[in-house]
């Protein structure tokens, strides 16, 4: 056996693959986020670099006319309209998907899980360009005859993204309510607790960082979502003053615009700089689902 | 109020909700089949579109979806397969593992038109490689990976960790256990991973619009040559495909029956991702019952 | 007690062999032979550190991270818990069976032949041979011959456990480390399975850990009390049995602990 210690067996040869096979999988993995944030930052900047735009003015502006003749860059009508639809949809859609959760695993744990859980994979996997069409064809014209103005606009996009973001919070916070101990329902009921007090004093605050943390989860998905929004808020750049009047948000406005502008040109640029915005959001939720994950631990 | 009666409102708004979720799926489900599926014929599914007239079919964007989600199962398979096994059966607790996580979990969160700018800087331009198939090939990569990993890692985790055991008291090789002895017991899970996940990409527009291209050159479905620009399976050629097909007619359609084509399209659409979920489960119970049903003999 | 410490020809000890869980002493230096045809039982408490130990014998600790050993495993002259001792190859050489049967998700005839086929046999015959051999010494060929190709999960508890048996002994073992091999069994499969070890002593050391006193007591040859990972006794079973020098054995032995 001494002997054979530095000989180098079929076993060695078979782990050296395997272990370079995986490396290169992560690495790449490693290059891939490295590159992504590298090529949009340092596109993204340029607008402030080049010095078209101040980061005040980009941030707080909110004259978007990129073709005027001085043209200015003001995202703010962005922004605002993102944050405004995300918001709006988790207004939406946490209550409803809280109730479906509960639903499964509280009122009817048989068949309700088997009821909803198929409903919730669907509804996930139905792509988003087809949520904004039946948007379109549905919703918009649904606005259109109950409200003043066309239908389009913040609502209808909250609306949409509502649903889609249903999913997503049910099936985060119907994981946190079954996986909660039974002897903590039983020790309330036991105390002669009904079940809505048992609900509303024992598991929704013991399961609330988690169901926030679906929550943070769902915003993540409305915030970036572009398709299906764009195509019905209207794409209007102004900062909306009501919800039935025809907006924009970063991704609607990226979706239009990137295809119609030339690569460099400070329009251009400054939608670059809106997918930056995008991007560091996307580390925003991340961070606070982790924090959120944390204190769910404790 | 009486505790009792406050009962008996909280539950009945949970059920009702819980339902008005199951109400939505049915009427989103409904509306797009009901409408779509009058439009959808041999016809409409094979043939070319047309750009003023009616009477345009989907034919090119369907295979170019069919062709696209193949190639990127084609990379993102054996990527995500490594990277998962790695961190399901490698990485040991410790900083570089919860950094390889972060990365899966912000990759996995990054809007997909993020996603298809980064493809649209570096695949397209950086290395020149224009709005074909492989750059929306490797955007959906991007898209596709993160998830792809975590499919992996749980389905190795799944694997009764005596099975390593007995493989490493054989003598065997560690990547030998995981390529013979877990692999087999794990590949089920993946498989209905991949499919759902396939639905997703099956659905994704926003990665596409600025890597895959937003045209489909004439395709003449007599020339297999993959050098050559007409034919279809060239994979440096531009190809629409059917979900961006349905925004593009949405926003900017000139035929008299855009409405219908995109109703038709979404109707395909939903009915492929139907298919893939159903797939997916079904194929998921066949294994379970193979499985557990020779177990009944004890 | 029986150790003595040399590292000669056909042995197999342990030497001042410690295990530690990060800080924590699992196993606390214990000296162990195991003579060449014996069964030797290793009891004691639950968290005694017997099943450690066990694992330890063919490094199979190295696989839960944050666990280190010191001392010596003599095999036949060679200190296999040395640094650089390639352990793939070791484990060739000491079977190991579990509590659980864990046949592979494979055919039973696969089960068998997939670790000789591993380590470089080839041909149809001589797989067959060996999964034959196998089998028979498992005393489960007759059970089995008509369905090899069928799903080893199909069999039951205790045709698995015998199935894990011939499986280990596939690749030929000089050794088999056997852990708790038929607390999960029923009675008539335990004693087939206690029926197996006796006979594989002719050709193997083997080293089991039970909690089942008569168990120990009818197929081992020696015995070794362990407490708190610590060696309290260590003699030929009758006299563990019979007439044990440490009182808290006798205790153990007569079911007043553990």
């Amino acid at each position: 056996m001494k002997a054979n210690k530095s000989r180098i067996e079929k076993h060695h040869i078979e782990d050296f693959i395997g272990r370079t096979y995986m490396s290169f999988c992560v690495t790449l993995l490693i290059v891939i986020i490295v590159s992504m944030v590298y090529f949009v930052a340092s596109k993204g900047l340029s607008t402030f670099i080049s010095g078209t735009t101040s980061v005040s003015e980009f941030f707080f502006g909110t004259k978007w006319s990129p073709d005027g003749d001085t043209p200015s860059f003001g995202a703010l009508p962005f922004i605002s309209g993102s944050f405004l639809v995300t918001l709006l949809a988790a207004l939406i859609a946490s209550p409803l998907s809280i109730c479906a959760a509960l639903f499964m695993t509280e009122i009817v744990p048989g068949w309700g899980k088997k009821l909803l859980q198929p409903v919730i994979e669907l509804l996930s996997g139905i792509p988003s360009v087809v949520y904004g069409f039946v948007g379109l064809s549905v919703i918009v014209p649904l606005l259109r005859n109950i409200f003043p103005g066309q239908g389009i606009g913040v609502a209808a996009g909250a609306l949409v993204l509502s649903v889609m973001i249903l999913p997503t919070i049910t099936s985060v916070a119907a994981d946190a309510l079954s996986s909660l101990p039974q002897n903590l329902k039983e020790s309330s009921f036991a105390l002669g607790a009904t079940r809505w007090q048992t609900i509303s004093r024992v598991i929704i605050p013991t399961t609330l960082p988690a169901i926030m943390t679906g929550v943070v989860l769902g915003m993540a998905r409305a915030f970036g979502e572009a398709l299906a929004v764009q195509m019905v808020i209207g794409n209007a750049p102004f900062v909306p003053r009501s919800l039935f009047e025809s907006a924009s948000t970063l991704t609607s406005v990226i979706t239009l615009g990137m295809g119609n502008t030339t690569m460099g040109s400070p329009h251009n640029n400054a939608l670059w700089s809106m997918a930056l915005v995008l991007m560091l959001m996307t580390f925003v939720f991340v961070f606070l689902v982790r924090l959120l994950e944390r204190r769910n631990k404790i | 109020m009486k505790p009792r009666t406050a009962d008996k409102i909280a539950t009945t708004l949970i059920v009702f909700f819980a339902l008005l979720i199951v109400g939505i799926l049915v009427g989103l489900l409904g509306y797009i089949l009901m409408r779509g599926i009058s439009h959808i014929s041999w016809d409409f599914l094979t043939s070319a579109p047309q750009k003023i007239r009616a009477g345009g079919g989907v034919g090119p964007q369907l295979f170019n979806s069919i062709f696209l989600l193949f190639l990127t199962l084609l990379i993102t398979v054996p990527l995500g397969l490594g990277a998962g096994i790695f961190m399901a059966e490698y990485a040991r607790p410790g900083k570089l593992t919860a950094f390889i996580r972060l990365i899966v979990e912000v990759l996995s969160s990054f809007p997909s038109i993020v996603v298809g700018l980064f493809g649209l800087l570096l695949i397209v331009n950086y290395f020149n490689l224009g709005f074909s198939l492989i750059s929306g090939a490797l955007a959906l990569t991007v898209f596709n990976l993160p998830l792809m990993v975590r499919i992996t890692e749980q389905a190795f985790r799944t694997v009764p960790k005596q099975q390593k055991e007995a493989g490493f008291a054989l003598g065997l090789s560690k990547w030998k256990i995981v390529t013979s002895v877990l692999f087999p017991v794990a590949l089920p899970t993946i498989i209905t991973g991949t499919i759902l996940s396939a639905g997703r990409v099956f659905g994704e527009a926003a990665a596409l619009m600025f890597t895959a291209g937003m045209s489909s050159p004439r395709l003449d479905f007599g020339n297999w040559n993959p050098l050559s620009p007409s034919s279809p399976l060239n994979p440096f050629r531009p190809a629409e495909t059917l979900a961006v097909h349905i925004w593009k007619i949405n926003s900017e359609g000139l035929a008299p029956d855009a409405v219908q084509i995109a109703a038709g399209a979404s109707a395909v659409l939903v009915i492929t991702v139907l298919i893939f979920n159903l797939a997916a489960r079904y194929f998921g119970r066949f294994i379970y019952r193979k499985l557990t049903a020779s177990k009944r003999m004890n | 007690m029986g150790a003595t410490a040399t590292a000669s020809k056909n042995s197999f000890q342990t030497e001042q062999l410690s295990i530690f869980y990060g800080t924590y002493e699992a196993v606390k230096g214990i000296s162990l032979p195991f003579p060449e045809n014996t069964v030797t039982a290793l009891i004691g408490p639950s968290g005694c550190g017997k099943s450690t130990f066990l694992r330890s014998l063919n490094r199979m600790n190295d696989e839960i991270s944050g666990s280190t050993s010191k001392g010596s495993i003599w095999i036949d002259g060679v200190d296999i818990n040395a640094p650089g001792t390639d352990v793939i190859k070791l484990r060739q050489k000491i079977g190991m069976v579990w509590q659980k049967p864990n046949p592979f998700y494979k055919s039973i005839y696969d089960n068998i032949a997939f670790g000789p086929k591993y380590h470089g046999i080839k041909g149809k015959q001589a797989l067959d041979e060996i999964v034959e051999s196998s089998l028979r010494r498992a005393a489960l060929w007759d059970e089995v011959k008509d369905r090899l190709k069928d799903s080893a999960l199909a069999l039951s508890g205790g045709q698995q456990q015998r199935l894990c048996i011939a499986r280990a002994l596939s690749v030929n073992p000089q050794i088999l480390l056997l852990d708790e091999p038929a607390s999960a069994l029923d009675p008539v499969s335990t004693g087939k399975v206690e029926e197996l070890i006796k006979e594989l002593r002719e050709d193997l050391r083997i080293v089991i850990v039970t909690h089942n006193m008569q168990q120990a007591a009818r197929i081992s040859d020696y015995t070794a009390y362990f407490y708190l990972g610590s060696l309290v006794e260590h003699d030929k079973t009758e006299k563990v049995f019979s007439n044990p020098e440490n009182q808290m054995t006798q205790e153990y032995i007569m079911g007043r602990f553990g």
